[in-house]
């Protein structure tokens, strides 16, 4: 790929994420009538083992601004955040055809809820939810959780998948090769933000919800060659990182509004689901035990997964430390309770360590950002003129 | 309206004797090294075991709850939002943590400052999990988890079992290190048989509503019910409290008399109740000597009116399935809409009030398609209503008493003009999921 190329890429990507009819998702299956696609809610599920089946993972990210709520709301009522609805409206609206199955897992109480409530109203559909431990200083967990993705497995096959132990160790290489270059992206993010904007890093990344894992290792690989080459002026900019969208999506303007309001986005949890783990997950031996194992002592920290050996707060610590950042923006979705919660440890925490931090909350259906712009710029001079 | 609005006979008296008892354990615990406490939850709670190590166990909700229903309960849910908590945080979490910054108890007794342990077991809630880390955070109590699989399939796998199991042996451990004591089986064999014992009276007691008109009502006088269930249910004053419970109920079922002078309708309720408001909340169903003869909130604890009870033969597995099936916070939305369904069969019931809470998304995420399910499928009238169970700013007097007025009016009409239902046959399973 050219240097000039690159921004008609991230262009194409942006709008393919835009398109709630799940063009490539279609596109995947056209090529043979026997393949199925299974998507999952954020945050994480192990894609790996639905590869293995046969079948083409998805990660849902709700519906932003694009779709009208007109029969979710009347389901979920007051109170619940954007994605509940834009989720089950999707559904309700034949957006989710294209999905065999739909998995769900143990992040909060209203997604749970909401995985019952979309089994009720979509009986043809293949509809699961994973519980993903809590408490991993127990050595009973992995066990547990590798029984779990046996029980998985087991309704995979069910709906017609054909799995293999081989082609989960296989998928386990080719996930590992997507985790790794993802990395190499936030490490350009940190060194040299000006060669990739967080907007560009953001699509590249998300649109690996939506491709099949080997086109986007091919895409990375051709971002990650055509950004060093790019033409772009280094910019005085505050480095700070962003905290609490790990689940339901800010929009994309938003991510645009902090950088130009002078902000560096070195860190982030927008899609942690291609960024789960810290280190590789072993490919040989028993890869159901290899995964469950990876989750319970390699995942990435997150508002949505419990560890009382280390508490979350120092997880932030670190992640600031190591990218070197100014200032923390906890970016929250309304009526996510997680985030709502965590902001008061994780708060505490950036005072401990001096660090400047400031407060904002989007939905997913945002389309006026002068209020959050105006935030940001304020928040940026009076750190600059301090 | 000069009906009375609730039953009160010894049962009521006995059980505030018995709480203030356990404040004053708590207040002694407070004042020095013992009793040795722990925090827990309330639903699916595991009380067996801390009995078997004679710790008194401190509930956050309860205190939550008392402090709401002495309309003490906004000063510390806004002391907890200054620190940083939203508007949109459970009031029971905000108005716990504002208690603890503020020094504040619902008695005015003291709370130990820091438990012997902070166990959070996760059954369902994950508001459970901030929670507790959250007041092991600010207390520097220790902190352990016991992660109870949500209960997905039909009934719980061996997997499932073995899991809480081999977690409750690690509790074990953690226990005799932190008291100094060593577990005695034989203790926890007789906290479980205590518990089995009480399990069966309270199930006897929520079957005793079956009758028409019922002798107290499950939903309001259940409520007063729960907290002896959770704090003494493993021990002898538990198994006598529910016995002396059971006989007084019985008697008043054998003389014929209801919670009102005439039961006009028979309803099954859902969700917590509006306890700043509990009273008001009370006499709007008191004004229309409407009784519920069934409740889901009553079974945050434990589910027992189906027959499950704790086993002294199977102590360990017993304790862990009930934590995994057999409250219905660890139930999944649809186990619940049939446990509803069974309510309203076998109990014989006119109606079902949905009351949504703000606070507490486990209940009330997705509320609005149990109503769909309840008043379009099964065409069973339905009330929705919205307030909060700690916060007194969400509750919205003339508004809740409108509907409410409205919907008995319209069940007045329809009971004198009974509708065909839309067919769904008797003890029709809704909940069709996977075997384990």
């Amino acid at each position: 790929m050219l240097a000039s190329d690159i921004e008609r890429t991230f262009d194409r990507y942006r709008d393919l994420l835009e398109d709630l009819s799940f063009p490539e998702v279609r596109r995947w299956k056209e090529a043979d009538p026997r393949r199925k696609a299974v998507g999952f809610f954020p945050v994480y599920a192990p894609v790996e083992i639905i590869h293995a089946a046969g079948m083409l993972p998805v990660g849902l990210a709700g519906a932003g601004d694009r779709l009208d709520i007109q029969h979710a709301d009347a389901r979920f009522g007051s109170f619940i955040c954007s994605i509940i609805k834009t989720t089950l409206e999707l559904g309700m609206t034949g957006h989710l055809e294209p999905f065999e199955g739909l998995l769900f897992s143990s992040i909060c109480d209203s997604a749970r809820n909401l995985a019952f409530v979309m089994k009720r109203n979509f009986p043809q559909k293949y509809i699961d939810f994973l519980h993903l431990p809590h408490n991993p200083s127990s050595p009973a967990s992995v066990d547990f959780l590798a029984a779990e993705y046996r029980r998985l497995i087991g309704q995979l096959e069910r709906i017609g998948g054909d799995y293999s132990e081989e082609k989960l160790r296989a998928g386990i290489a080719l996930f590992n090769r997507q985790r790794e270059l993802v990395r190499e992206l936030y490490a350009i993010r940190a060194a040299a933000p000006h060669l990739l904007r967080a907007w560009e890093c953001y699509v590249a990344v998300r649109v690996g919800n939506v491709l099949p894992v080997e086109e986007h290792i091919a895409l990375l690989e051709q971002v990650l060659a055509a950004a060093p080459r790019r033409d772009a002026k280094k910019r005085d900019s505050l480095r700070v990182v962003i905290e609490g969208s790990f689940c339901e999506q800010p929009p994309l303007e938003v991510i645009r509004l902090i950088e130009d309001a002078g902000c560096d986005i070195v860190e982030d949890d927008f899609t942690l689901a291609q960024r789960w783990f810290t280190e590789d997950v072993p490919a040989v031996g028993d890869p159901v035990h290899a995964l469950a194992e990876a989750y319970v002592n390699r995942s990435v920290y997150s508002s949505v997964r419990h560890d009382f050996r280390k508490p979350r707060w120092l997880g932030l610590a670190e992640k600031i430390k190591a990218s070197q950042a100014d200032a923390v923006i906890f970016l929250m979705a309304k009526f996510c309770e997680p985030a709502y919660f965590d902001y008061v440890p994780f708060k505490q925490q950036v005072e401990l360590m001096g660090l400047p931090h400031l407060a904002l909350e989007y939905e997913e259906k945002l389309f006026t950002f002068e209020r959050l712009r105006t935030e940001v710029e304020t928040f940026v001079e009076s750190l600059v003129f301090d | 309206m000069a009906e009375k609005s609730e039953y009160r006979g010894n049962i009521h008296q006995r059980q505030k004797q018995l709480m203030l008892d356990w404040y004053g354990k708590l207040e002694q615990a407070a004042s020095g090294d013992e009793p040795k406490t722990c925090s827990l939850m309330v639903s699916g709670n595991c009380v067996e075991l801390l009995e078997a190590f004679g710790i008194v166990p401190i509930y956050p909700e309860v205190n939550a709850l008392q402090l709401a229903i002495r309309h003490q309960s906004l000063d510390p849910i806004l002391a907890a939002e200054e620190m940083g908590y939203a508007a949109d945080n459970c009031a029971y979490v905000k108005a716990d943590i504002g208690c603890l910054l503020k020094g504040i108890t619902p008695t005015g007794t003291r709370l130990p400052e820091k438990p012997t342990l902070v166990l959070c077991n996760f059954v369902g809630c994950n508001t459970y999990l901030k929670w507790f880390e959250h007041v092991a955070k600010f207390t520097g109590a220790p902190l352990y988890v016991i992660d109870v699989p949500f209960l997905r399939t039909a009934e719980p796998s061996k997997e499932d079992v073995a899991y809480v199991v081999k977690q409750l042996h690690e509790l074990v451990a953690l226990l005799e290190k932190l008291t100094g004591r060593k577990f005695d089986p034989d203790r926890f064999r007789h906290a479980v048989a205590c518990s089995a014992r009480s399990e069966e009276l309270w199930s006897r007691i929520k079957h005793l509503a079956k009758v028409t008109p019922s002798p107290f009502d499950a939903y309001f006088d259940a409520i007063t019910l729960m907290g002896p269930l959770y704090v003494y249910r493993a021990t002898q004053e538990g198994v006598d409290f529910f016995t002396d419970a059971l006989a007084e109920l019985e008697a008043k079922r054998s003389a014929g008399e209801g919670v009102y002078e005439r039961e006009r309708f028979r309803l099954v309720m859902e969700g917590p109740p509006p306890y700043p408001y509990f009273r008001t909340f009370r006499d709007m169903f008191a004004k229309w000597q409407a009784t519920a003869v069934a409740s889901t909130y009553s079974t945050v604890g434990g589910l027992w009116e189906f027959g499950f009870r704790h086993d002294p033969a199977e102590p360990f597995e017993s304790v862990a399935m009930h934590m995994i099936a057999q409250n219905v916070t660890n139930r999944n939305m649809l186990q619940r809409y049939d446990q509803m369904q069974r309510y309203l069969e076998e109990w014989k019931a006119d109606g079902v009030i949905i009351h949504f809470v703000k606070s507490c998304r486990l209940f009330s995420a997705g509320q609005g398609d149990m109503r769909d399910y309840f008043s379009k499928q099964l065409g069973v009238p339905t009330l929705y209503i919205e307030s909060d169970l700690e916060d007194p700013r969400y509750f919205a007097e003339a508004q809740t008493r409108t509907r409410i007025d409205a919907f008995f009016e319209a069940l007045e009409h329809s009971k004198a003009h009974p509708q065909p239902r839309p067919t769904v046959a008797k003890g029709t399973q809704l909940c069709v999921l996977p075997q384990a």
